[in-house]
């Protein structure tokens, strides 16, 4: 890490090193910022912005940007920040890290920082009449201002740019997202094939795919903002909400996080029934992807095999956890409950039948000819794109990203299973596909050697630390990643280390994997038909809550 | 073999005794007509139920169970939501193109219906070009899928219609073929005249291997030619929410519904008048034990059994493959489909004029 800090400092003397942190924290002012960025990706190879994230530290408004390595999976963290209240503006990074496209759209939305070189300066989720800017510390929530609004919104064609040209002049230009001669459908909000409410605006050229502008926002929650107002034990319910086919995982990462923060050890049965559950988890996923990923192309057999499956895992989630859904299992120091009875039976019952009906699932579908026509080649994503654009997950691998969480930043008892890395080469619909598949046999392996390791500890055993009534964190902020179902899925949690009895979270950002998978929807369906749009966003396999968290 | 004309043609008398011929044939007209759509409607209703629970069978569910013994009533509830829901009328679309264009497919599909042969002496019409007939007036539903994607004004049905009108056109051709070949070897086009040269054995045995081949085709071309799976794109529920028929509500809906369950039947009529005998009864030469008993089973029943179990083979695609693409559907048709049958028919040809089929 010294090595680092005294390259950045050779590259930037203006900027900071703190490496007191977990990370190496540097703080960089945004005038140099966009030539700094340029060297970390170009010369010390940080080609991979794992998280952005907008905060507003009250007396300044910035940025901090999780940046990693992805030959050495070494990360670094910087910070830029403007004191400029009434017009913040940052230097942009989209044209170093695609998926700051996006990323940055969303800080725009909600702390009203505008990027300078922004290709596309929207807003993401809001509507685009909203007022105001909802994360900003000193946002006026009044209901006058932003009422129930009750007729249609305007598409929103209108965009700009704010270029900056050599003297340091920033200048607006506008533009338009469509010319007005496209013939432009509309996929969504109520489409069957968008999993949700997701809508996109594709520009065609008769069966031809020539571009998409994603709208989204249909059922943003607002949970950041909502989790500055809940105590850290009740910010655990949303994340239940935002990807629900990884429930368990999220809850998982933010328990991890707030653990990390607190200095708390984890019981080893707790954090061993934790990882249990991860990966029941990632098999009901990986079955449901399979499901809509076969639906998605007219093979609705085949979707209700994969949920026939899907009632095992869900079976045993109920006798443990009390639900089916949205289990609320997890919790700061272990889990609620010890596991039932049957529960290792149950999982090892689950896993016999999955592995003998993965051989039907490829029989219909795999190998079927028609299948294969419609994905082998289809909505390919190169490994650079991948990391450009930081998809992460399933869909990160079939390109031949090396990014599973599991290996790269080891958590929870990773390190004392065994299971493979399934990678692909080519980044097709096909080997997206495949990678879900093999992923649900590692899985399997994992939950076999879980079932051993609990075996040995008896049936009852400690599943909870002990946990003070009142949590409180002293002021810092951590980040957190784990492997979700549909990639990394990270928590960024910062503390002010408020002394008085309910502490609540100064900021709390979700980086969820399915935000960066939506942006390559538009480069991946480029020239592509309108039914490849369908199997590409289906191979994705993204979730619309995770979107619009 | 019960033979229907008898009844007939004693109704026929019957009526002529009374009054004068133009006023027997009128009255024979309407009644033909009005039992012609009654049996349709009927068939439709258990095609309707008959591939809901064929398609739970497939899927591991138990399909229809609520209303009336194994759900046997869910078709009569469905039947009257469909009668009494509103029809939605459009802005901004053209009004009376957008009601006609039900009425063109349905019509279409009645038409055809009206010409299978349903057994012994069974038949509305009989003439020298029948099948050709047929091929001709079921081209007609295109027109109507057509004006539904135009008339809507919407950008959904205007690609299914699109997607229709490629496809129809296109799988006619093998459709067309299919039939030719057969035409070939009986050397009719009547109805009547193809089913009475299946006496002594149906075309897919004396025909051999080119008959063989031609149902392959004619199967796989019905399956496109009636926008069923793994053809359905004109409605592609995943990528256009219904197709051509998005924007149809209430019995404007029901009727592209009825029509599109009654072509099912309607190919699969056919497919069995070419080449599993129409409402012949399996008889094999020199067992004439077997072949009496045979006999006992009415003709109606043999040609409803032989068309359904056709429809269950289509019904089987659907629920097992996934949808093929638009380009790729065109290159089955064009680079595959149309070539082969195209060689078949010279080989049919060859087959027929050195007399080396079977003799029927």
């Amino acid at each position: 890490m010294a090595d680092i800090q005294e390259k950045i400092g050779k590259l930037c003397p203006e900027a900071q090193c703190d490496a007191s942190g977990e990370f190496l924290l540097i703080t960089v002012p945004d005038k140099q910022w966009h030539d700094l960025a340029r060297s970390l990706k170009e010369e010390l190879h940080f080609d991979y912005l794992t998280a952005l994230v907008g905060v507003d530290w009250k007396e300044e408004l910035g940025v901090m940007y999780y940046l990693t390595n992805t030959e050495t999976q070494e990360m670094i963290h910087v910070k830029v920040a403007t004191t400029d209240r009434e017009q913040p503006r940052l230097h942009s990074v989209s044209d170093l890290w695609a998926v700051a496209n996006y990323q940055e759209r969303e800080v725009f939305d909600f702390y009203g920082i505008e990027f300078i070189n922004h290709p596309d300066m929207r807003r993401f989720f809001l509507r685009n009449d909203w007022v105001g800017y909802p994360l900003r510390k000193d946002y006026d929530d009044d209901p006058e201002k932003n009422p129930l609004r009750l007729d249609d919104e305007e598409n929103e064609d209108n965009t700009y740019r704010l270029v900056e040209d050599e003297q340091g002049n920033v200048t607006r230009i506008d533009g338009k997202v469509f010319d007005d001669d496209e013939y432009v459908v509309n996929v969504g909000p109520q489409h069957p094939s968008t999993h949700g409410v997701m809508r996109y605006r594709a520009s065609i050229e008769g069966e031809l795919v020539k571009k998409v502008d994603v709208v989204s926002g249909y059922i943003h929650r607002g949970i950041e903002k909502m989790c500055e107002s809940l105590t850290y034990p009740q910010t655990l319910l949303y994340t239940e909400r935002m990807d629900y086919m990884s429930a368990h995982i999220n809850r998982h990462c933010l328990c991890l996080c707030i653990e990390k923060a607190m200095g708390l050890e984890v019981p080893h049965r707790a954090e061993l029934i934790r990882m249990m559950m991860d990966e029941l988890m990632r098999l009901s996923s990986h079955l449901l992807s399979y499901g809509c990923l076969t639906m998605d192309q007219g093979a609705t057999t085949a979707f209700f095999y994969g949920f026939r499956e899907r009632e095992l895992i869900y079976d045993i989630f109920d006798k443990t956890c009390g639900a089916r859904m949205s289990m609320s299992y997890l919790t700061i120091g272990g889990v609620k409950a010890d596991v039932h009875p049957e529960f290792i039976n149950d999982v090892r019952h689950a896993c016999d039948v999955i592995t003998s009906k993965l051989k039907e699932y490829h029989k219909l579908f795999t190998g079927n000819i028609i299948a294969r026509n419609r994905m082998v080649g289809v909505g390919i994503l190169g490994k650079e794109d991948a990391i450009n654009y930081a998809i992460t997950g399933p869909s990160g691998r079939a390109s031949g990203h090396h990014c599973d969480v599991r290996k790269c930043h080891p958590y929870s008892l990773y390190n004392e299973v065994e299971f493979d890395e399934v990678m692909y080469e080519t980044g097709d619909s096909m080997d997206r596909y495949m990678v879900r598949m093999k992923e649900m046999e590692e899985s399997i392996k994992i939950l076999r050697q879980c079932c051993d390791m609990l075996e040995k500890e008896g049936i009852e055993g400690e599943y909870i630390a002990k946990v003070p009534k009142l949590i409180k964190l002293p002021a810092g902020h951590w980040y957190q990643q784990v492997e979700g179902s549909r990639g990394a899925f990270g928590v960024y949690l910062e503390s002010d280390g408020d002394p008085k009895p309910f502490q609540k979270p100064y900021r709390l950002h979700f980086q969820s994997p399915c935000f960066n998978l939506v942006g390559v929807v538009d480069l991946t369906c480029k020239d592509n038909l309108i039914a490849d749009l369908i199997t590409i966003t289906a191979s994705i396999d993204y979730v619309i809550p995770d979107i619009d968290r | 073999m019960f033979d229907f004309s008898v009844v007939t043609n004693w109704f026929n008398d019957l009526l002529i005794g009374v009054m004068p011929q133009w006023l027997a044939t009128t009255i024979e007209c309407v009644i033909v007509g009005a039992l012609l759509l009654l049996a349709y409607t009927v068939l439709a209703m258990f095609y309707i139920m008959y591939e809901r629970w064929v398609c739970a069978w497939f899927q591991c569910r138990r399909g229809p169970l609520r209303v009336g013994p194994w759900g046997s009533l869910q078709i009569f509830a469905d039947v009257i939501k469909m009668l009494i829901k509103e029809v939605v009328g459009l802005w901004k679309t053209d009004n009376f193109l957008h009601k006609l264009a039900p009425y063109f497919v349905l019509i279409a599909s009645v038409v055809v219906f009206a010409c299978l042969p349903w057994g012994k002496g069974l038949q509305a019409i009989d003439f020298n070009i029948g099948i050709f007939f047929m091929t001709a007036v079921s081209s007609l539903g295109v027109v109507g899928i057509l004006l539904a994607g135009w008339s809507s004004n919407s950008k959904y049905t205007m690609i299914g219609a699109m997607r229709s009108g490629a496809q129809m056109i296109s799988y006619e051709l093998s459709i067309g073929i299919a039939m030719l070949t057969i035409v070939c070897l009986a050397g009719t086009m009547s109805v009547t005249g193809l089913v009475e040269a299946q006496q002594n054995g149906w075309f897919i045995f004396t025909g051999h291997i080119p008959a063989i081949i031609a149902f392959i085709i004619y199967v796989i071309a019905a399956t496109a030619e009636t926008n069923r799976g793994p053809f359905d794109l004109p409605e592609a529920e995943h990528e256009l929410t219904a197709g051509y028929h998005t924007e149809y509500s209430g019995i404007h809906f029901g009727f592209f519904y009825l029509a599109e369950y009654l072509n099912l039947f309607i190919v699969s009529g056919i497919a069995t008048l070419l080449f599993l005998g129409g409402w012949m009864p399996l008889h094999v030469s020199g067992w004439d034990g077997f072949n009496a008993v045979m006999d006992y089973i009415p003709s109606t029943i043999w040609f409803l059994g032989k068309a359904i179990l056709v429809s269950f083979i289509i019904i089987w695609f659907k629920w097992s493959f996934p949808r093929v693409r638009i380009d790729q559907m065109l290159a089955l048709e064009w680079r595959y489909l149309m070539p082969i049958g195209l060689f078949n028919l010279v080989l049919m040809a060859i087959i027929v004029s050195m007399g080396w089929h079977f003799a029927g």
